[in-house]
């Protein structure tokens, strides 16, 4: 037997296997395909103080290997969520799920986590300090250390869970906005959020994405991710969550040799709703052909 | 849901393909439902709309309009597909009606006919209209005919049928609901000339299909609706324009 279970600051996930925010909604169309308790944990929509519509349509592109977005944060708000959402999870999903906040200031940050207080299917917060899409805020927090440090701060003080601060890669050292991140209290980084892209549609001569720019992820981002991951964990010494382009058991098990202790996945949840369950039952498999019997000795592996 | 065969493809016209697919059926419950389609070496998959069903099999139309549907359209027969079956809400035909009308504008013509037939099998033989730019676009002219529809086509170039758009041309039909499908720009004008009630099925950019990524959110007069999951039809009365 193979183990797969984890832990990300004392919270126990059976496998490291964890559907990413935006692209799992609140899990309910998921558990329609099938019993989504065998994933370690999901993330939940990126939740925002008041409720957002987000930015006009269209809001996807395609790319090689990819695809761009640029929802922009929808989202029903926070007291929503905790009113409703979070309570309707839990006829189908019986673990703790990873609440993913983000805010335009600080104190709307620190609004949403102080709701998410005492409420025990939230066994994490992910502090979304790096979505491309939306103007102020969001990414702005993530590209500057001051900034990313005075938000962690700020959470990590009214929070009664775990915080992972989510980064973005689009900076110069992602490894600063870590280290900022973790000497203001983050419990675990996660990285990395989408990249920031465009399309031109060529018969319309104008951009393909109502908002011109959205965020690439899918295949292509693996390996600036990986890249990404690998540089965090030489850097800081609190838990990653490698997210970016996972497709497949292999680039789960490559995420977690490069440093992360749990990988989530993200756009390949919406070209094939079963791609969680399937690395899920493809991992002992695969440990088993790599001499592996524990999956926390690989974490970090290629760094040895 | 899963893996579907091929079992022919035929061109309907020089750029629409039918094509027709064997596998399991019984994710499809009601017309004006769509399918979405992995293509290889493309990341999204391609959304269609269903056109005709039965037990064993289903009949997909769809345009060439960019790479993926190109390589869509040179598939052979017998070759498998990777396709989410029975996606959106579907047209409701338990409404109260007695004459509808359909109204289809170029690749919003598909969905119409399994319509059609379901409507049939309740004893109610729609009136129909279709429309195209030009003569070299029209396709199920006959097909429609065929189920003993009343059938009207119009291009809007003339050069097939009667000339102009299709409400220009729904005057000529005695109608009390209206179903249609097609651009965006046809159906708020059948919303704007029409007195009674419909359904207008939508198009827009998807991420998943299924409802998972926002990304075909639209506003509608009761919320926020996704185009995939809780359309892709809505009521003349939840629209917002």
């Amino acid at each position: 037997m193979v183990n797969l279970s984890v832990n990300l600051s004392g919270l126990t996930l059976s496998n490291p296997i964890i559907p990413a925010s935006g692209c799992f909604g609140y899990g309910k169309e998921f558990a329609e395909y099938y019993d989504i308790n065998i994933l370690g944990s999901f993330c939940i929509k990126g939740t925002t103080k008041e409720p957002r519509f987000g930015n006009e349509t269209p809001r996807i592109a395609e790319s090689c290997s990819g695809m761009l977005n640029s929802v922009g944060l929808q989202n029903p708000g926070i007291e929503h969520v905790v009113q409703q959402e979070l309570k309707e999870i839990r006829a189908y999903y019986s673990k703790p799920v990873i609440a993913n906040i983000s805010g335009f200031s600080v104190e709307e940050y620190e609004y949403c986590v102080r709701c998410l207080r005492g409420i025990d299917n939230v066994g994490l917060i992910e502090v979304n300090i790096s979505c491309p899409n939306v103007e102020q805020g969001g990414m702005s927090f993530g590209t500057d250390p001051e900034m990313a440090a005075k938000v962690t701060k700020a959470v990590v003080k009214v929070a009664d869970k775990p915080v992972y601060v989510k980064l973005t890669p689009n900076v110069t050292d992602i490894t600063e906005i870590a280290k900022a991140c973790e000497s203001e209290g983050a419990s675990g980084i996660c990285a990395i959020n989408t990249l920031s892209a465009m399309r031109i549609d060529i018969r319309k001569q104008k951009p393909v994405l109502a908002n011109i720019t959205g965020g690439l992820s899918g295949p292509a981002v693996f390996p600036v991710a990986l890249r990404m991951v690998y540089q965090l964990y030489k850097e800081i010494k609190i838990p990653i969550i490698g997210i970016g382009g996972i497709s497949k058991v292999e680039d789960v098990i490559e995420m977690m040799m490069a440093g992360a202790t749990a990988v989530q996945i993200g756009s390949l949840n919406l070209v094939d709703p079963y791609i969680c369950k399937t690395i899920i039952n493809q991992l002992p498999g695969m440990l088993e052909q790599l001499g592996i019997d524990d999956i926390n000795k690989i974490v970090g592996a290629a760094h040895r | 849901m899963g893996i579907y065969t091929i079992e022919s493809i035929r061109q309907l016209t020089y750029d629409t393909y039918e094509m027709t697919l064997s596998g399991d059926m019984s994710w499809i419950k009601a017309p004006g439902q769509f399918v979405n389609i992995k293509i290889d070496g493309f990341f999204l998959r391609r959304p269609l709309s269903v056109c005709d069903i039965d037990d064993r099999y289903m009949t997909l139309i769809f345009k060439v309009a960019g790479q993926g549907t190109k390589a869509l359209s040179m598939m052979k027969a017998s070759s498998q597909l990777d396709i989410l079956c029975g996606l959106g809400n579907g047209y409701d035909v338990n409404v109260s009606m007695y004459e509808p009308l359909l109204i289809g504008g170029g690749c919003g013509v598909p969905p119409l006919y399994y319509l059609a037939k379901t409507l049939k099998n309740k004893g109610i033989t729609p009136c129909v209209i279709l429309g195209f730019n030009k003569k070299e676009d029209v396709f199920y002219e006959d097909e429609f005919k065929a189920l003993g529809c009343n059938v009207c086509v119009c291009t809007v170039d003339g050069s097939y049928g009667y000339i102009g758009l299709v409400t220009d041309i729904m005057d000529m039909f005695d109608y009390d609901y209206t179903f249609s499908c097609g651009p965006e720009g046809m159906l708020k004008a059948i919303y704007d000339k029409s007195i009674v009630s419909g359904q207008f099925s939508f198009e827009e950019r998807m991420g998943c299909g299924f409802g998972a990524c926002m990304g075909c959110t639209c506003k509608t007069k009761y919320g926020y609706k996704r185009i995939c999951k809780d359309g892709p039809v809505l009521f003349k009365e939840e629209i917002s324009w």
